[in-house]
């Protein structure tokens, strides 16, 4: 699969089914009809409503890196070891996820630089099994964190999640900590960690290494909570307020930096990584 | 009066068939002693073998028991004193997470742990153990405040999860949690952690980050409730002992996985119908757990704790 068509595959709406060859996607926000090509030359932003869509890791990559970075090869984990089978058994849907993907699971790291500066970038793929964090995203960004503490540079997280992978059970939920204890030794290197949250990161990945960051980015409109909504709403039995969880909704409440939009994402991290250099020698 | 959950039945009806015959024995003059003591010596075998075998659903009910003791009761029973801390300097204090001083044997340690309340009011009062960010931030303070003044720390969790809430998302729930985390990573003192009841996913984690993770014999500790995990995967609560089956939720399964340190054994017929020995036993058993901890170095007991978290998956 070239990258084109993993990048066109990856898009979140456009089935074959009602767009033969993918010549045309439809704006999730506006409907407006857009053809597939010009959509991915604007980074995957509707140039009507600018709604930013999903981006799989490899597009993700490709916008925010220098060229010529190295995709570090995905560690393998233990492979279901809970047995777990709900309609379906895990192993097969992992293998229809991989089936689908150019990649083993859902969480890449590259490790290269930005405008000039070095730094490791770990990238959350929503397209493989809603980005979940099972033990395999866990230990790519462990592994990600350990190349930015030998390159002694910075990490820079783009995450996207669901939340953690219930068919691992508590093995997820084990890499809440797990990864804390690498942003600790991030921090502890003075090295910068900077978490770009994007559409849609919820759940455990939210509750750890997403909130750590020393500055917080997020793109527009992203979905990022803790809660689903529909639980939230189960229990106060009322309305949402308006732009709930929202990228602007958290800015207003303090817990992201900055909301910045997509075209100006790439400059805006070369900028953050001119100011948070690496000063102690890990 | 205990309160019977649905696999109890067989145990409930013997155990009013007793009562019925003890309260006979008084104005009859026919020896029914010997007939008394079979049916006891019955329900009491039954009972036994009943939770010698709890499906993983089961234990989740015996998790959530009503009658189940939970922090206050701990502190009573196990503990010789105990000084409530309140608040988070920020914003408010939130009683599902209650934390202070507290004396265990001749130790002293900080205490911190989620309270659900054993009665409408109270369950209320402490929002049936759901923390909100200012309770997570105020383990945060008293988890900083051991460390520099060298008491250990001892949780115990019991939470379903943390409060999916509008205020609590707008206070940044999730952040606190993470933040709870590291806190727990960071500590140069000892840390044991417990799961005494319900720990559930991220809010459960936030106290539980620990060198030494106990379970009390039917605690449930999982990423999600088996009925949240059944109505994402299956698109029905009502499969929720399917969930909590393929979760492995019990501390049997969690201590063959390695998540957890060490089982301790309830009353028989679980915790509730002996809240006073199931604290004095879990008081020895986290009292033990801090014995061997005592003297480590600082990095050593940090090194332990992080050892314990990166070795899962690898």
């Amino acid at each position: 699969m070239n990258w084109f068509t993993r990048v066109r595959n990856s898009l979140p709406f456009g089935t074959k089914k009602d767009t033969p060859d993918n010549l045309w996607a439809k704006c999730p926000q506006c409907s407006e009809m857009l053809f597939t090509r010009e959509y991915e030359d604007n980074m995957s932003i509707c140039p009507r409503c600018d709604h930013h869509g999903r981006l799989s890791a490899d597009a993700r990559l490709a916008q925010v890196m220098d060229g010529g970075f190295t995709l570090l090869e995905e560690l393998d984990v233990k492979e279901d070891p809970l047995k777990f089978r709900d309609s379906k058994k895990y192993t097969d849907r992992i293998k229809a996820a991989r089936a689908k993907s150019p990649h083993k699971d859902a969480f890449q790291v590259a490790s290269g630089s930005i405008a000039g500066h070095p730094a490791v970038v770990g990238v959350q793929d929503f397209t493989f099994m809603g980005g979940s964090m099972g033990m395999a995203v866990g230990t790519a960004f462990c592994q990600g964190a350990e190349r930015a503490l030998s390159r002694k540079c910075a990490y820079i997280v783009f995450t996207a999640a669901g939340g953690a992978r219930m068919q691992e059970g508590i093995l997820s939920l084990m890499q809440m900590p797990k990864a804390t204890v690498m942003t600790r030794r991030l921090k502890e290197a003075g090295l910068p960690f900077i978490v770009v949250l994007t559409d849609p990161t919820t759940g455990g990945v939210t509750a750890s290494y997403a909130m750590l960051g020393d500055i917080h980015v997020a793109e527009p409109g992203a979905l990022i909570g803790f809660a689903g909504q529909r639980v939230i709403q189960d229990t106060i039995g009322e309305q949402l307020p308006e732009g709930f969880q929202r990228a602007e909704y958290l800015h207003k409440h303090g817990m992201v930096d900055m909301v910045v939009h997509r075209h100006k994402l790439r400059d805006t991290l070369a900028t953050l990584l001119e100011y948070l250099a690496p000063r102690k020698a890990a | 009066m205990i309160s019977f959950l649905e696999f109890e039945k067989p145990v409930a009806e013997l155990e009013k068939r007793i009562a019925e015959l003890r309260a006979a024995a008084g104005d009859d003059e026919v020896d029914i002693s010997s007939e008394l003591k079979r049916l006891e010596q019955k329900s009491a075998d039954l009972l036994a073998s009943t939770y010698a075998a709890l499906t993983p659903w089961q234990k989740t009910q015996v998790a959530r028991h009503p009658g189940r003791p939970h922090f206050r009761d701990f502190v009573e029973y196990g503990f010789d004193e105990f000084v409530p801390l309140g608040g988070d300097r920020l914003y408010g204090d939130d009683e599902a997470i209650m934390g202070g001083f507290a004396r265990l044997g001749g130790r002293r340690v900080m205490l911190i742990g989620h309270e659900k309340g054993h009665d409408t009011e109270s369950r209320i009062r402490h929002n049936f153990g759901m923390g909100k960010p200012e309770g997570y931030r105020k383990a945060i303070r008293l988890m900083n405040l051991a460390g520099r003044f060298g008491l250990p720390v001892v949780t115990l969790v019991d939470t379903s999860g943390a409060f999916p809430g509008v205020e609590a998302e707008e206070r940044g729930q999730a952040e606190a949690i993470a933040r709870s985390t590291e806190a727990c990573l960071a500590l140069p003192v000892p840390m044991v952690a417990t799961i005494v009841g319900e720990g559930g996913s991220g809010g459960a984690v936030a106290l539980a980050s620990a060198e030494r993770v106990l379970m009390l014999e039917h605690a449930v500790y999982s990423v999600i409730t088996p009925e949240g995990c059944a109505s994402i995967l299956w698109r029905t609560a009502e499969k929720a002992p399917d969930a909590a089956e393929a979760m492995k939720v019990t501390a049997q399964h969690l201590l063959k996985l390695g998540v957890i340190d060490r089982i301790v054994k309830e009353p028989v017929g679980g915790a509730h119908r002996d809240p006073k020995a199931a604290a004095k036993t879990l008081a020895g058993a986290i009292g033990e757990e801090l014995d061997k901890l005592q003297g480590l170095s600082e990095n050593e007991l940090r090194r332990r704790r992080e050892e314990r978290f990166l070795q899962i998956g690898a």
